[in-house]
């Protein structure tokens, strides 16, 4: 067989590497990398700014300070109480959401039948679309006259009793809006976030690791709390910072629920307030350039703050410990 | 080193090759007999296991060979129960041991695994320190003193022959180690719990020839103790560690026989065919 000839494709002249053109793309996406950082920046310089009146005028004190009076000529400003509200009533709601959302999770990936698993895990989807002013409205009319007439009327005289924590849960509240209630809604409101994300890392530990600790003879517990959890413990607590990141700045069914009453709440069934809800109660209210704004704007960065320890802290908590 | 034992390099894919331990009697005494298994893995599939009749001898070795999807490791995730984990998986016969059907629906299923314990393909260590690793599977079981659980801990690595390599890190995380070194220790974690019967799933699959040389070696000294079933896909494993060998097709166990005998004079031509490579 004879070499045929093939004849060598045309070349056409070499480009140059678009260099100009990838320089732009690099300096778009930098662009767009550094334009979070400088969003976040101008968002707490604002807010700072904004309340640096009121810092100025009540120092330090303004932090723990519980008096909270916009009358003019009298004005006074404490975020103590708010602060307070913002913290128990989304740890209260972590409290009563994570383990209905470990038992969904659990449920839905190692005990469900497979034609149960998509409805209720799109029903619990679902539950996270809902907007919050219907939680708001649903907790108003529902939750508030259930807790009022089922939990704190019914057995809040006998938990009254009970020596040392019985404060917990005396109340002369007759209004029904509460820190008890303003919790409950909160943790329907974050549970299908923390279910779904217990749920997709569950998902992702491999059968064989299961299978593993099952052959040593672990129960369906064991597995999860022996290894299931181990490895997923960093997802774990996101999913529940994630929770608890919204509870702290969930601010229209809260506001429906809790009573927005400027006091500490000594008992569960106490009404109070949080930070998100003064703002939204008394933003449209306050004049520009007074004080009462300057103070609504410093709590309002006492929130930023807040809520930047809290991921702080968990990410303290959630470091290696294994070398 | 046994001589028996021959490094995978050596060992070639002939007939010649498959230096089978021609000195083992196989025992007469069989810790699990297996009877007229049949398995599905949902209703209305076909059987993955057809009619299945072993006898696993007591304190040797069974080496389960046979192409993908023949049914040895269906077999073995019948054994310690483990296809019970997913709905529709039914095994109907008998597995006996100890006078018990160990596929009833009355059988505590945690209690048997703690018995048959198991190794799978790809070692499976798990997020906690080597001490804890083997802790785990103990403190399922039994309530050990701080002194006995150490002692425990020690021992299973021993008999892992992985002691010498981790006794200074007992505290350091299992992920590190080597691939061969975490399946030693899943062989310690699974010996810890000090089962009867260990059942391999191609425990040197995923490792270099060294680690499955010493894995190899280590199934040879744990026999004195444990009954011990390995499916592998590699012919010289199983003729380099098992005392019977069993070959299964299609869901079907066509041979069982010593394994001098498997290799050298196979009574089926199927085995005759799949041990010298024309098909599978």
């Amino acid at each position: 067989m004879s070499v045929t000839t093939i004849q060598a494709p045309p070349v056409g002249a070499r480009r140059k590497p678009g260099e100009l053109g990838d320089k732009i793309f690099q300096a778009m996406c930098m662009g767009a990398g550094g334009f979070v950082l400088i969003l976040l920046g101008a968002i707490i310089v604002t807010l700072f700014l904004g309340g640096l009146p009121a810092f100025e005028r009540f120092g330090a004190e303004f932090i723990w300070g519980t008096v909270w009076d916009p009358v003019e000529g009298q004005e006074e400003f404490g975020a103590g109480v708010s602060i307070l509200g913002t913290l128990t009533s989304s740890v209260l709601a972590i409290i009563f959401a994570v383990p209905v959302a470990f038992g969904i999770a659990f449920f839905l990936t190692e005990l469900s039948p497979q034609w149960l698993k998509r409805p209720l895990g799109t029903a619990i989807e679902l539950l996270a679309a809902v907007p919050s002013i219907i939680y708001g409205m649903w907790g108003l009319f529902i939750v508030v006259p259930f807790v009022q007439m089922n939990i704190q009327f019914a057995f809040g005289d006998q938990l009254a009793a009970i020596p040392l924590i019985g404060f917990l849960f005396e109340s002369t509240n007759f209004a029904g809006t509460s820190l008890f209630s303003a919790s409950i809604v909160l943790a329907i409101m974050i549970l299908p976030f923390i279910a779904a994300t217990m749920r997709d890392v569950f998902d992702q530990v491999p059968p064989v690791y299961k299978e593993s600790a099952y052959g040593l003879g672990a129960t369906r517990w064991e597995v999860m709390t022996g290894v299931v959890i181990p490895y997923t413990r960093i997802s774990v607590v996101g999913g529940i910072m994630l929770g608890l990141g919204r509870a702290l700045g969930e601010t229209m069914a809260v506001t429906f629920v809790i009573g927005n009453a400027n006091r500490i709440a000594t008992s569960l069934f106490d009404s109070t307030t949080t930070i998100a809800s003064v703002i939204a109660m008394e933003f449209p209210e306050s004049l520009s350039g007074s004080l009462q704004q300057s103070a609504l704007f410093a709590i309002g960065f006492l929130l930023f703050v807040i809520s930047f320890f809290v991921l702080a802290l968990s990410r303290y908590l959630l470091r290696p410990r294994l070398k | 080193m046994n001589d028996h034992i021959q490094p995978v390099a050596e060992a070639g894919p002939s007939m010649s090759g498959l230096q089978a331990r021609s000195s083992a009697k196989l025992n007469s005494v069989a810790r699990i007999s297996v009877r007229n298994l049949d398995f599905v893995y949902a209703d209305g599939l076909p059987k993955a296991l057809k009619g299945i009749n072993l006898d696993i001898p007591d304190r040797q070795v069974t080496g389960m060979i046979g192409p993908s999807g023949c049914g040895k490791s269906t077999l073995l995730r019948v054994l310690n129960r483990m296809y019970s984990l997913y709905p529709g998986q039914k095994a109907t016969g008998e597995v006996m041991m100890d006078g018990r059907n160990l596929i009833d629906a009355g059988v505590d299923i945690n209690e048997l695994r703690s018995k048959i314990g198991m190794v799978f393909q790809k070692p499976t260590p798990f997020p906690m320190t080597i001490y804890e690793n083997i802790a785990f599977g103990v403190r399922l079981h039994e309530k050990l003193s701080k002194s006995q659980m150490d002692q425990r801990v020690e021992w299973a690595l021993s008999r892992a022959a992985i002691w010498g390599e981790v006794k200074d890190r007992l505290n350091t995380n299992a992920m590190g180690l080597s691939g061969g070194q975490q399946q030693r220790l899943c062989i310690a974690r699974t010996i810890a719990v000090r089962p009867e019967v260990i059942l391999f799933d191609e425990p040197t699959s995923a490792l270099d020839p060294i680690s499955t040389l010493k894995i190899e070696e280590l199934i040879d000294e744990l026999k004195q103790d444990f009954t011990i079933v390995i499916v592998t896909h590699n012919m010289q494993q199983a003729a380099r560690c098992a005392d019977q060998v069993a070959f299964f097709y299609l869901g079907e166990l066509i041979e069982v026989s010593p394994a001098a005998e498997m290799f050298t004079a196979p009574k089926e031509q199927k085995t005759q065919e799949y041990i010298t490579g024309r098909f599978g």
